[in-house]
């Protein structure tokens, strides 16, 4: 069994420590940083929010953004799986008929409820129709708890399309690459059988 | 690693026949050990020389309505010099719920059983003050028995308030010249970092008793993760510490990476290692630059939070948010690592260094912070050790005991780092080993660095635990009905249990997780090192004086996501 220390073994103070001399180093720090920043010489940690904001990845996950179609109605069919993967159950949805056979569902209501809402991203992750990513806002302010209950037109809002705020999202552009190759991979059947093709008989490709 | 170590049997033989019968094919030994003989059995384990259990780490009720004795309450033992663990198992009766407390061999016992008691309504017997800790006073019923529905909500008012008249055994009564006074320090006072309520007893300016609530945030962690699935507790455990929600990301991954039997691959365990350093930085950040706030020296908060700031902006690189990251998934990451991960990671390594340089000028041999700090709320290591300590309070407390080191996980035995350990266990050593552990770290990074990052993929590639890519789901029938089934079904996890640990960064964080197969989480306990930590603080407090007190509160880097869970 081994032996923990019974006993507690304080710091000793040294001669200098006692006339208080680190003191004076400790003011050396600060004068240094006094002048550098008043020459104007510091790195000015300091961001002006609202005017200035920081910069955000393309991963942000702040407010939701519905997508919609090229015709204007929204991508979302109703399928209820961001509604099953969110760990904290502020998604409401209540689908309806979709007029075109092709389509069948689509979202009569699709609330969030932002108060609610972990910003955790598992409604992208989970959405099998990109209808619905994140954008990079993050100013969500309420007066009351009706106004934190966005609503489907609320999130699918025109304003919310600025493409350079867009957040956690299947696709950051940074990746695209790589996604590329993977489609490739996966889907390029065309591809894949030329080129099996081409190397059965490599003499009719030349 | 091993999952089996070895078990202590020739341990059983000291003891009465059949007090304690070994437990096969878990994933540390275990004994089931009868309700009678618990105390004698502790007893044996913390006093004999080669047992040598003395932490005990976590008291875990569970609730099985379908057995003949419906509770178990399940004990995790840890021997810090042999780095052995054991698992006690105690089967109790719903008719008769009473089980010896076993506060006389470890004090950190005081809590764990008040929470089961809270928790599942066991009656710890012999335990001084059994009251309920998270949930309050007006609450009925006990919230993770499994017939409790999760949904009740109680109100408390005001008429039912606690109100603790702590007064010390040696206090005389009545008319003495200089009263005795109680005071209130929080719940919302600036001094306590979250919400805790310390009602002190005051003989001038010394704290002659104390009682210490929490609670106060208390979410039910554990039923939540009851009624969610495997991947959906993921963003609950950011909210644990939430000053380093990675490591708790990878702390529960992993947890149920070991239950699954599924490794993460080489480049999201090279990415966590790098993460949860990164993150262990940003919380010592915090708990200095606080503690240091608290006795006034406000300009070293600046110097640490700036670093701090600029780690986060590595995390939201990643993951998409600066706080509750949410960057693990059960058998790797998220998402791949953003293509500048590597330099940003550079500029973080030399931009740390000169502030910590700032602030150990500042304030390391500044004899009004040694005034402040020096001998302050001192704990000898044995005694830290009874009370259940862990983690950097521990180490300064002269005890070396790190998972990390002990039973390492990720890249950890692959890096040349030092376990640091100081004499002084007082709120000046908590100081100075959060600062020389920031080194530390900064050197594991730096080693992890220079490896490059491993090629591969970032989770790993089975669709029964990780999403398949989108763009594959999208054009795959398959993989289609996967993504369908692992969102609605949720991961298949195989019944069985499992207590998994990694270093947080204020001590042992660790998850026992029983599953019993049905896809979401049987029991999922968490270990939080702080919780046993402030359990010692009324008896840390006591003879200081209130300034003493909001000191040493900041050192012991209490977080209440993770007290109150």
């Amino acid at each position: 069994m081994t032996e923990h220390p019974k006993e507690t073994r304080p710091y000793r103070y040294s001669l200098a420590e006692r006339l208080y001399l680190p003191l004076l180093s400790g003011l050396a720090v600060t004068l240094k940083h006094f002048l550098r920043n008043l020459l104007g010489r510091g790195p000015g940690y300091t961001i002006q929010y609202p005017e200035e904001r920081r910069n955000y990845s393309h991963r942000f996950r702040g407010h939701h953004i519905l997508t919609s179609r090229p015709d204007g109605s929204l991508r979302c069919v109703a399928c209820f799986l961001c509604a099953t993967a969110c760990p904290a159950e502020c998604i409401h949805i209540e689908s309806g008929e979709h007029p075109d056979l092709n389509i069948e569902k689509y979202p009569v209501v699709y609330d969030i409820d932002m108060l609610r809402c972990v910003f955790c991203g598992y409604c992208v992750d989970a959405c099998p129709e990109d209808a619905i990513i994140m954008s990079t806002n993050y100013d969500m302010a309420y007066f009351s708890r009706d106004q934190s209950i966005a609503t489907k037109e609320e999130l699918s809002k025109p304003y919310t399309y600025d493409t350079s705020r867009l957040g956690y999202r299947p696709h950051y552009p940074e990746e695209e690459a790589q996604r590329a190759a993977i489609r490739e991979g996966v889907v390029d059947l065309i591809g894949e059988a030329r080129r099996r093709q081409g190397s059965a008989a490599p003499a009719k490709a030349s | 690693m091993p999952l089996i170590e070895t078990a202590p049997a020739p341990l059983l033989e000291k003891l009465p026949a059949d007090s304690a019968v070994p437990v096969e094919g878990l994933d540390q030994p275990t004994w089931l050990v009868r309700r009678e003989s618990l105390k004698e059995v502790a007893k044996m384990l913390a006093a004999d020389a080669s047992a040598g259990f003395d932490l005990l780490l976590d008291v875990c009720g569970v609730d099985y309505p379908g057995r003949a004795e419906r509770f178990e309450v399940v004990y995790h033992l840890y021997s810090i010099g042999r780095h052995e663990r054991l698992r006690l198992k105690v089967a109790v009766p719903e008719e008769d719920p009473v089980l010896p407390s076993l506060i006389d061999v470890w004090q950190a016992a005081n809590w764990f059983e008040r929470e089961v008691y809270d928790m599942f309504g066991l009656r710890f017997e012999g335990h001084p003050n059994l009251r309920r800790i998270l949930t309050h006073e007006a609450f009925e019923g006990h919230p993770l028995r499994k017939d409790y529905d999760p949904a009740r909500r109680w109100i408390l008012t005001e008429d039912k308030i606690y109100r603790p008249e702590p007064r010390p055994d040696d206090e005389e009564s009545g008319d003495d010249m200089f009263e005795p006074m109680t005071i209130n320090i929080g719940p919302s006072h600036p001094a306590m970092h979250g919400t805790f309520r310390i009602v002190a007893r005051l003989d001038g300016e010394v704290i002659t008793a104390s009682e210490v609530e929490i609670g106060y945030l208390h979410r039910c962690f554990e039923k939540m993760a009851e009624t969610h699935t495997w991947q959906q507790v993921i963003p609950f455990t950011d909210r644990l510490n939430y000053c380093s929600s990675f490591i708790n990301n990878v702390g529960y991954c992993r947890t149920v990476e070991k239950l699954l039997g599924v490794e993460a691959p080489p480049k999201a365990v090279w990415a966590s290692t790098i993460l949860s350093e990164f993150s262990r930085i940003m919380d010592h950040c915090v708990c200095n630059g606080a503690t240091l706030v608290d006795a006034g020296a406000l300009t070293n908060f600046w110097y640490f939070f700036q670093p701090r700031e600029e780690i986060y902006g590595l995390l939201e690189a990643c993951s998409g948010a600066r706080l509750t990251v949410s960057y693990c998934r059960i058998g790797g990451l998220a998402a791949d690592l953003p293509p500048d991960f590597e330099a940003h990671c550079r500029r973080l390594l030399e931009m740390i260094p000169p502030f910590m340089d700032d602030i150990e000028k500042l304030v390391d041999k500044n004899r009004i912070w040694l005034d402040r700090s020096v001998g302050v709320a001192a704990i000898s290591g044995e005694q830290a050790v009874n009370w259940g300590w862990t983690g950097p309070c521990l180490r300064a407390s002269g005890v070396a005991n790190d998972v990390r080191r002990d039973h390492p996980y990720d890249l950890y035995d692959t890096v040349d780092w030092n376990v640091v350990v100081l004499p002084g266990g007082d709120v000046y050593d908590r100081y100075r080993i959060r600062m020389l552990e920031i080194r530390e770290s900064l050197k594991i990074i730096r080693q992890l660095l220079d490896r490059g990052i491993p090629e591969g993929p970032y989770i790993v590639d089975d669709p029964h635990v990780a999403l398949p890519p989108k763009d594959v789901a999208y054009n795959q029938m398959e993989a289609m009905i996967y993504h369908f089934k692992l969102i609605m079904d949720g991961i298949q996890v195989p019944a069985g249990e499992i207590y998994s640990m990694v270093e947080g960064a204020n001590g042992e964080l660790g998850f026992y997780a029983i599953s019993d197969g049905s896809g979401k989480p049987y029991r999922l306990k968490v270990r939080p090192p702080c919780f046993p930590i402030m359990s010692t603080f009324s008896h840390l407090i006591q003879g200081g004086s209130v300034s003493d007190a909001v000191v040493s509160l900041g050192g012991l880097n209490i977080i209440a996501g993770e007290l109150e869970r």
